[in-house]
């Protein structure tokens, strides 16, 4: 994918609190968490600001504001990890930090001293100026352009909330290796909720986007807050017709976009390193092999331009980069961090992610996409007589150890005769990643990157991703509604 | 943080508290009309072992404050960890300022002064010895349990490892409205995740855990190692049932997450929001006549008992629902007044975040029947773990995935999974037809089993 252009401008961030961290107090610091032994030691200094804006019944009901500063220290010895962390940047206080961590490697030789090289990245998300840095109010406008236009959409709407929130982050990676990285990443999100009412029944609909950019984003680069707006009062409203789903297995057409789910549940997580060293994961021991039909090509890629899932280098100081995972069907590569790369004999490939400096990195997924192949979306709706045509979803959770995966919709449509027909309720689909990807019978040329607010759990850890695909033809997925037939 | 530390500060929660006390004067001499301060002091250890050996070894204090003022009935939430003197009077500067952009509000006032809380219950929430538990004593645990799970069943082949932890924390609120309170309490727990492997190279892991204020709560390592296994291997082998309608009985950790999403249709936020599809319902029949609900914060040493609320008001238990009538939802004092009524003393409250309803011990009440009596069917489903989020509270359409055990005549059979149960949440509660006297006390949610006359399963 290309990346887009942005404005040059002089834009730089505000200072931070790291500006003050000197290379030489790192290494001492690294020095500390090595007294004792250890393989690797990283540090990860953070400065998080950001500002949120809760409106409903057209005014803004709170405005609330958040500054967090802390920094973790993990010491590694083996497949073990030594972590602690601290909110407080004084010497003493990370010093303790240091040998709080260094505990894991207790009576092994001291590392030799560490010589800090600053690592240049590129910039896969410029901005040409904070959104934090704008006034409030042009914030608040926004808020109304969207609460406004998912009224006067239709009388059905008795309900409108709209969510706005900016932020950013400053990161410091400092690794025993010598890798010094510092990156900036910025992050802008809006939300809107509607709810629609029509003879005591109520449905609602949401819209939503999130991504690395300032304020041009609604004005340049994506949907405005009014688009937002209408399509969370046009999902309310046309659920308020929508037919009980019938249940079992039948064929599924996964629209372009946000389908992209299927994948991440379905097989990325399974393809994340520490699950296949650990032995843990279905696809463990399966490299080089067909997991896959030959339509399927997987990849994760940090490196899309100002996407929610991108990153210029990972939270253990490695380059965010475009790895594939599945190629043509085989397994051709795992998301490592830098414990399993060590495992493995392979180098991290840039997925070690973590929620904040209170928690250690774990491998993670980036933006996660199917690639398109050659069919014709039309062509793919018309070769299913009875199926489920699947467009927008809440969430989904798998079982890795299994595969089993479920994902839950929130916009679906009866498939019959090849055509499009009523719009379903309560859908939800469950089935097993291996055997869904290897049922993939077709994949369309409309590769489509969701635009929409994704989320990634992990062992208590929430990070930013991207996910994206074609429109796909699923033969066969079981399918849960009320309708038993 | 070290224990050592973690030791001293949690030994005073009126150290907190004082904090709590110098923003809230800080906030108000910045012009503020109304505010309210949350502190929260914390220390952590966590220690998992894997096949025998120490994972991670995870030790951290953590400490954070949460302020909300009003001016000219605008509010601001905001949040810092950075108490510098200098530095708070300037977060209380700007948090003050911060109030400007929002609009005017006025039910978002303080509550009145004369529903704070008086004097503050003993509801024995803290156990000195559970900072005593070390690094070393840690390990031993999760490797005593690993190990009982490994040597359980040859067919235990791998491990997810085995987790210890505690935890410890002080809580401290003042609000200009006339309160300052503080209290402290721990915890501990501890998990075993064991892995089988299964046909077509597919694994299954299961788990079982024990969690309790009190260290001598606890179940025994082995214990919790071998129960872990014991569900592990359980699983193994499932098919998947045909697509039918079936009576279903839900284990307490199933039904527990049942339990937990009618919380959140109950709460104050979601009914004035008319985003829940109970919101026109209080005083009709929303459950079998089996069902009686009680949130009650005030239950000595369990996990989600608070001794005020997340506004500094005063608890009680409240009774939600009685033999399946809907008495009450859960309110804070926005919702309250959104609402027409007054507040249940059930807001929760975050560093990070403005008050809103949260459950404080919420606990279906258990019934008569043994577990044996519920799951005797001619046949059922017996559903041990749900997956995935497909519950909509504002219509009550209900779908997740399921997986548990096939009953026939009275027994319990083969594993199933890879299915979904499929009810709607009205039909869902008002169809339980027998509740268990098992209830569930690890957690803040707590339930027994029961059992759904009628649910769809979609399968083969």
């Amino acid at each position: 994918m290309t990346g887009m252009t942005v404005p040059s401008s002089t834009f730089s961030y505000p200072a931070t609190p790291l500006d003050a961290i000197e290379a030489r107090t790192a290494e001492r610091l690294l020095g500390v968490a090595l007294a004792s032994g250890g393989d690797h030691a990283d540090l990860y200094f953070e400065y998080h600001s950001s500002c949120d804006f809760a409106f409903e019944e057209g005014r803004v009901r709170t405005v609330g504001r958040a500054i967090i500063v802390g920094l973790g220290v993990r010491v590694v010895r083996g497949n073990a990890s030594g972590y602690a962390y601290t909110e407080e940047l004084s010497e003493a206080r990370m010093m303790d930090t240091a040998r709080t961590a260094a505990q894991i490697a207790a009576d092994g030789k001291p590392h030799a001293p560490v010589s800090l090289v600053s690592r240049a990245l590129p910039n896969f998300y410029p901005v040409p100026e904070l959104s934090l840095d704008r006034p409030g109010e042009e914030k608040v406008a926004l808020l109304r352009r969207a609460d406004a236009a998912a009224r006067g959409f239709d009388p059905r709407i008795i309900r409108v909330e709209v969510g706005f929130a900016e932020g950013w982050s400053d990161i410091l990676i400092v690794a025993s290796d010598g890798t010094m990285a510092r990156d900036r990443q910025p992050m802008i999100r809006i939300g809107v909720n509607a709810v629609a009412e029509e003879h005591g029944k109520r449905q609602t609909g949401r819209s939503g986007t999130a991504k690395r950019r300032g304020l041009e984003l609604f004005e340049q680069f994506g949907a405005t807050p009014e688009d937002h707006g209408r399509e969370a009062a046009r999902l309310a409203v046309a659920m308020l017709h929508a037919e009980e789903a019938p249940a079992g297995p039948m064929a599924v057409v996964l629209a372009a976009g946000e389908s992209g789910i299927l994948l991440h549940e379905a097989v990325g997580h399974g393809l994340e390193a520490d699950f296949n060293r650990k032995q843990t994961s279905n696809y463990s021991g399966q490299m080089g092999q067909r997991v896959a039909s030959p339509l399927c090509t997987v990849v994760d890629d940090a490196t899309i331009a100002s996407a929610r899932g991108s990153i210029n280098v990972d939270d253990e100081g490695v380059p965010g980069g475009r790895n594939v995972l599945i190629e043509n069907g085989i397994l051709v590569g795992y998301m490592q961090d830098r414990i399993s790369a060590r495992h493995f004999g392979t180098k991290p490939t840039g997925n070690g992610r973590r929620e904040s400096f209170r928690q250690p990195p774990l491998p993670r997924m980036t933006n996660t996409l199917l690639l398109a192949g050659q069919d014709q979306p039309e062509d793919i709706i018309r070769s299913v007589s009875r199926g489920i045509y699947a467009k927008r979803f809440s969430g989904g959770q798998v079982n890795i150890s299994n595969g089993d995966f479920v994902f839950s919709l929130t916009e679906s449509y009866l498939i019959e005769d090849g055509r499009i027909t009523a719009p379903l309720r309560g859908v939800n689909l469950i089935g097993n990643g291996p055997e869904v990807l290897r049922n993939v019978t077709m994949v369309g040329h409309d590769f489509l990157l969701s635009e929409g607010t994704w989320t990634c759990g992990k062992d208590g850890q929430s990070v930013p991703v991207g996910i994206g695909t074609p429109t796909v033809k699923i033969a066969q997925i079981t399918v849960g509604g009320t309708r038993a037939t | 943080m070290t224990t050592e530390q973690a030791k001293r500060i949690l030994a005073n929660p009126r150290s907190c508290q004082e904090l709590a006390e110098q923003m809230l004067s800080l906030a108000l001499r910045a012009g503020a009309d109304g505010a309210e301060v949350l502190v929260r002091d914390g220390a952590e250890l966590e220690v998992k072992v894997r096949m025998g050996e120490p994972e991670l070894v995870k030790e951290a204090g953590s400490r954070g404050l949460g302020l909300r003022v009003i001016k000219d009935e605008r509010a601001a939430v905001t949040y810092t960890s950075d108490f510098g003197v200098r530095a708070m009077d300037v977060f209380a500067r700007e948090s003050v300022e911060l109030c400007r952009l929002a609009e005017p509000e006025p039910l978002a006032n303080l509550p009145a002064g004369e529903d704070l809380a008086r004097a503050l219950p003993e509801l024995d929430l803290w156990d000195d010895s559970v900072l005593s538990i070390d690094v070393a004593q840690a390990k031993a645990w999760a490797k005593t349990g690993e190990a009982a799970a490994l040597k359980f069943d040859p067919r235990v082949t791998n491990s997810e490892g085995a987790i210890f932890g505690r935890a410890v924390g002080a809580v401290a609120f003042a609000s200009s409205a006339g309160f300052s309170g503080a209290y402290r309490g721990s915890n501990v727990s501890f998990v075993v995740e064991p892995v089988c492997d299964d046909s077509e190279g597919k694994k299954r892991n299961g788990f079982h855990y024990t969690s309790n204020r009190f260290v001598s709560g606890l179940l025994p390592a082995e214990e919790v190692g071998i129960e872990a296994a014991r569900r592990t291997v359980a699983k193994l082998g499932p098919r998947k049932v045909p697509t039918c309608q079936v009576p279903a009985v839900f284990s307490p950790e199933a039904a527990r997450t049942l339990l937990g999403q009618l919380a959140g249709v109950l709460s104050g936020g979601a009914v004035w929001r008319k985003s829940s599809y109970l919101a026109e319902r209080e005083g009709t029949l929303v459950a079998s006549p089996l069902v009686s609900i009680v949130d009650d914060p005030l239950v000595p040493r369990a996990p989600g008992s608070r001794p005020f609320d997340g506004e500094g008001l005063a608890v009680r238990p409240n009774v939600v629902v009685s033999e399946g009538i809907l008495r009450t939802f859960l309110l804070d004092t926005y919702s309250a007044r959104k609402l027409g009524r007054r507040s249940t003393g059930s807001a929760g409250r975050s560093v990070g975040g403005g008050p809103h309803v949260t459950t404080s011990n919420f606990i279906l009440r258990p019934g008569k029947s043994s577990v044996e009596e519920v799951a005797n069917l001619a046949q059922g489903f017996y559903v041990t773990n749900l997956m995935g989020f497909g519950f909509n509270a504002v219509t009550g359409d209900y779908s997740q995935g399921a997986a548990g055990f096939w009953i026939e005549n009275g027994e319990r059979t083969f594993p199933v999974s890879e299915v979904t149960i499929s009810v709607n949440f009205d039909d869902l509660w008002k169809g339980i037809d027998a509740v268990a006297d098992d209830i569930d006390r690890r957690s803040s949610v707590q339930c027994p089993t029961f059992r759904v006359a009628r649910v769809t399963v979609a399968g083969t």
